[in-house]
């Protein structure tokens, strides 16, 4: 079968009805074992050279899904195939080609590089685990593309900004030449002044690289300036996919049509979108179909009464 | 003009020698709702400690900070809070001002009953004649904040609502003393986008309903315009522009604002399709330039910027502080 | 989604106010407590003011004297000579217990920490039954196989202590493996063991080398404690722990005799706490920067 796709040009990425359920700590004898479904059948393609967003709100299960991509995590049903290959029965030893196809950005540019570690080190880190030698050139290389001086290479991660970081990061997931880079809300640890420049880097790389870009955000205004086509996730399914311009501007779903809605814009509230009709046009936007947990006060609050004071 | 309920004045906070926060001044009068805005390391988290009079002991505050709280039976209490001792600064917090963290999570006691925890407030403040009022009052404070069945609600532990759940009882916790003035410091960064929308709707209906002062931190410029009217811009420790909402964000003065604007809009792109963008990054604490602070990112920078720009404008709550502003158009 | 929201944290101090400064005066006492030991334990291989085998009835309970700077015990001995020749015993037996323990229960605490929960939990509470068995039952166990003698003591001291390496290294190796760092080398196709060695073990190292000082602490007071109880040094090896027993019945009439090597084990143990101390923040690269 792998074979037969390989013959047509097989995605670079396919995933087919993958489900993810992880088991809670038990928390009685007599009850069953709660079971979290993260995923529940997710399908989708990314085409190579596609720049794929998927957007959601935390615990929707975009971040596991991204991790079963990328092999550090197994659907519990289902199968995703990289360049054709079926990824997700192998163990993680034999994961060689998909390391050096595909790499990752992480969102905390703080916790994702090892602090006792020079950024030389950490930049090879891909390169030595793949069996390279004497790396230095590639390292300085690898900074000059991110837009960072050849010094770096000696010092440590906390030396430097969370932008920089995030740089040295993006040059980590460049060092094997990876054809796919995914990376998981790259942005939203940044300073506004940076995230920019982060953003303006990623598309420059992915367009000069020719490299398929899988952009993990909730914020489907950075998604919509970075990808072409974008999924919406919510409670463990995707919910619409869609070319991003499309899905922006007439979204289908409830639920991205709330995503939409609940989005503060700037330009939109010096135009008189205040806080009461960004709150007004969500739960509009939500039509009632989601729990009355979320539901605004029917009335103001009010002051306490005279009586109460002392 | 309305009284003020806080009053801020060359304030300056310093660790060591190194300044964190130089010159800053704010004003809020009752009912009005002011944003402060920064990046990290801008000192506006900084600014609402020295307000609530909680900075860390190693931190030296100097200038002039002064709260104006309740009339309560006929007597106005103004709190100088940088000279006021510890039992007038925790007479002053949670009843003349409140404050609601980012964290909903680590805001709230996780071995105390949610119900309990805004009832304590009220207690401790005496607001309320009783015990039994002050859990009466706390079931309708949660019930007014949008928590279903507010009874069991406020029998449950934090770590049982959700993050949306636990932001609005920080919220009915800081509005239960009636305070004249709520300090939010980034209330809704740690949440979803469709619960920061009804958190923040929340929080305006709140501070109006009471004719309280709000002061409103963030970094995000879109959720300022949604909520304030006014807005102090901070960089390198400095409140380098101030104004009308309307006035700072369509015509930004200074060059960090611009810039800082142009950085967020994600739907403007220069010509070459790319984004505009502030060159460097935000230096970190203490070791901004000097003369202004924005200088050795500023494309429009001279020798002139080496030396503080003087502030220019109809006073503190109008203005900006830069030697090359963008023209008045 | 934490954006910006860093802004107080970042403009305040590192918690814990650990400076350079603080950490070079910790290194330098601790130190030369620990150096002047050492030099004492390997002068007296050579030389020493008087043998210590050698009785001497007419000179017995001395004082300090000019003859004898801290005087002489019951059998005439020179009390600054048995010191000496006592911290070869201490210094040995705190090195090579310690060393024992951490060889096995570092790799163990990591290993505890990498492989699927369920084996983790089975090593973790393995070595649980091994904290909660008591080491001075182990000791007179050891004693009555292998007999008397420093050795014993040493391996009952070293076994004794691997539990609470391999629980520290544990709680530290479980919070480096959630980190995204180790998730980067894994993407990366890192295996197992290069992340043990690059990532995990670097990190937990600050908590090994505390523990490591801790532990040295308690196995000089173990040795001073099983030598009292005589089931440490035989007779007739000089150690500060045999001192200590040997002195107490003569407690209150020279009660010199306890005092001089109960000093001289506080000040190891406070040199190794200040070392480990020190030894922690010199490494750590993140104080670099700091003044």
């Amino acid at each position: 079968m792998t074979e037969q796709l390989n013959a047509v040009d097989p995605p670079a990425i396919r995933v087919h009805d993958v489900t993810r359920e992880f088991r809670r700590g038990r928390t009685s004898l007599t009850r069953p074992v709660p079971v979290v479904h993260a995923l529940r059948g997710v399908s989708l393609e990314v085409a190579r050279g596609q720049r794929f967003g998927i957007v959601g709100e935390s615990g929707c299960g975009k971040s596991t899904l991204l991790r079963i991509i990328a092999g550090l995590d197994r659907p519990t049903t289902g199968s995703v195939q990289v360049e054709g290959v079926e990824i997700s029965h192998l163990p993680e030893r034999r994961l060689g080609f998909l390391r050096a196809q595909l790499q990752l950005v992480f969102q905390d540019p703080m916790s994702s590089l090892d602090p006792r570690m020079r950024v030389r080190d950490i930049i090879a880190e891909p390169l030595v685990a793949q069996g390279h030698r004497d790396n230095r050139t590639r390292v300085h290389e690898l900074l000059e593309a991110v837009g960072m001086q050849p010094d770096a290479a000696e010092r440590y991660p906390h030396q430097f900004s969370g932008g920089q970081r995030q740089r040295i990061s993006i040059a980590r997931a460049l060092a094997p030449d990876p054809r796919i880079l995914v990376a998981d809300e790259p942005v939203s640890a940044l300073d506004v002044s940076v995230r920019a420049q982060v953003l303006n880097l990623l598309a420059e790389l992915v367009e000069r690289l020719s490299l398929t870009l899988v952009f993990v955000s909730h914020d489907l205004s950075v998604v919509r300036y970075v990808c072409d086509t974008v999924a919406v996730m919510s409670r463990g399914e995707i919910v619409e996919t869609g070319p991003i311009a499309r899905v922006y501007d007439t979204p289908e779903h409830p639920y991205t049509r709330q995503l939409i809605a609940a989005a503060p814009r700037l330009r939109a509230a010096l135009a008189g979108r205040t806080a009461a009709v960004l709150a007004a046009e969500t739960l509009a936007a939500q039509g009632g179909s989601r729990p009355t947990s979320t539901a605004a006060p029917a009335v103001p609050l009010p002051p306490s009464s005279p009586k109460d004071t002392r | 003009m309305t009284a003020d309920v806080v009053r801020v004045r060359d304030l300056v906070v310093t660790v060591g020698a190194k300044p964190l926060l130089v010159d800053v001044d704010v004003t809020v009068h009752r009912g009005e709702r002011v944003g402060l805005i920064g990046e990290s390391g801008s000192g506006k988290s900084l600014t609402a400690l020295a307000i609530m009079g909680l900075l860390p002991e190693d931190l030296i505050p100097a200038g002039s900070v002064v709260v104006t709280g309740h009339s309560g039976g006929g007597v106005q209490r103004v709190t100088s809070v940088l000279e006021a001792g510890e039992p007038a600064l925790a007479a002053m917090r949670g009843r003349d001002v409140a404050m609601v963290f980012q964290e909903p999570m680590t805001a709230l006691n996780p071995t105390m009953r949610v119900g309990a925890q805004v009832a304590e407030i009220m207690t401790i403040h005496r607001t309320v004649p009783d015990r039994g009022a002050a859990a009466r009052r706390a079931v309708e404070l949660l019930d007014r904040v949008g928590l279903p069945d507010p009874a069991d609600a406020a029998r449950a532990y934090p770590h049982q609502l959700s993050g949306g759940q636990r932001q609005r009882v920080v919220v009915a916790m800081a509005l239960a003393n009636d305070p004249a003035l709520l300090i939010c410091d980034e209330p809704t960064t740690a949440l979803d986008v469709t619960v920061q929308a009804l958190v923040l709707d929340l929080v305006v209906r709140g501070v109006e309903a009471r004719d309280a002062g709000l002061l409103f931190i963030t970094h995000d410029l879109a959720v300022v315009a949604s909520v304030c009217e006014r807005v102090l811009v901070m960089y390198g420790g400095r409140v380098v522009e101030a104004g009308e909402v309307q006035e700072v964000f369509t015509r930004p003065r200074h060059r960090y604002t611009r810039g800082l604007i142009g950085a967020s809009d994600l739907d403007l792109t220069r010509p070459d399709g790319k984004l505009y963008t502030i060159q460097g990054s935000v230096p970190s604490s203490g070791r901004f330039p000097a003369g202004c602070v924005f200088r050795n990112r500023c494309t429009h920078a001279t020798t002139e910027c080496e030396s503080l720009p003087p502030w220019q404008g109809s006073g503190p709550e109008q203005g900006f502080a830069c030697w090359h502003p963008v023209m008045a158009s | 989604m934490t954006g910006l929201s860093r802004g107080a944290e970042a403009l305040l101090p590192p918690p814990g106010r650990r400076t350079r400064r603080g950490t070079e005066a910790t290194l330098l006492v601790g130190g030369v407590i620990i150096a002047v030991i050492v030099l004492l334990a390997l002068v007296s291989l050579v030389w020493t003011p008087y043998d210590t085998g050698e009785i001497n009835p007419s000179e017995r309970l001395a004082l300090s004297s000019d003859r004898h700077w801290l005087g002489t015990d019951k059998f005439g001995r020179d009390v600054f000579s048995l010191l000496m020749v006592g911290s070869q015993t201490t210094l040995l037996v705190g090195l090579v217990s310690v060393g024992v323990a951490a060889l096995v229960g570092v790799p163990l605490g990591i290993l505890s920490a990498m492989v699927p929960k369920w084996w983790g939990e089975v090593i973790i509470r393995a070595n649980d039954l091994l904290l909660a068995f008591p080491a001075l039952l182990l000791a007179i166990m050891l004693t009555a196989v292998h007999g008397q003698g420093v050795v014993t003591a040493m391996i009952a001291i070293g076994i004794a202590t691997i539990p609470s390496f391999a629980r520290v290294v544990r709680s530290g190796a479980i919070g480096v493996m959630k980190t995204e760092y180790v998730l980067a080398a894994r993407a990366a196709g890192r295996r197992p063991l290069a992340i043990a060695l690059r990532h995990v073990l670097p990190n937990v190292a600050s908590l090994v080398i505390v523990q490591a000082s801790v532990s040295f602490a308690i196995a000089v007071l173990a040795e001073a404690a099983l030598s009292y109880l005589g089931l440490g040094a035989p007779p007739g090896t000089p150690s500060w722990g045999r001192m200590l027993q040997e002195g107490q019945e003569l407690l209150f009439v020279a009660p010199r005799l306890e005092v001089f090597p109960g000093v001289a084990i506080a000040l190891a143990v406070l040199g190794f706490n200040l070392l480990g101390d020190g030894l922690r923040d010199r490494f750590d690269p993140r104080l670099e920067d700091r003044r």
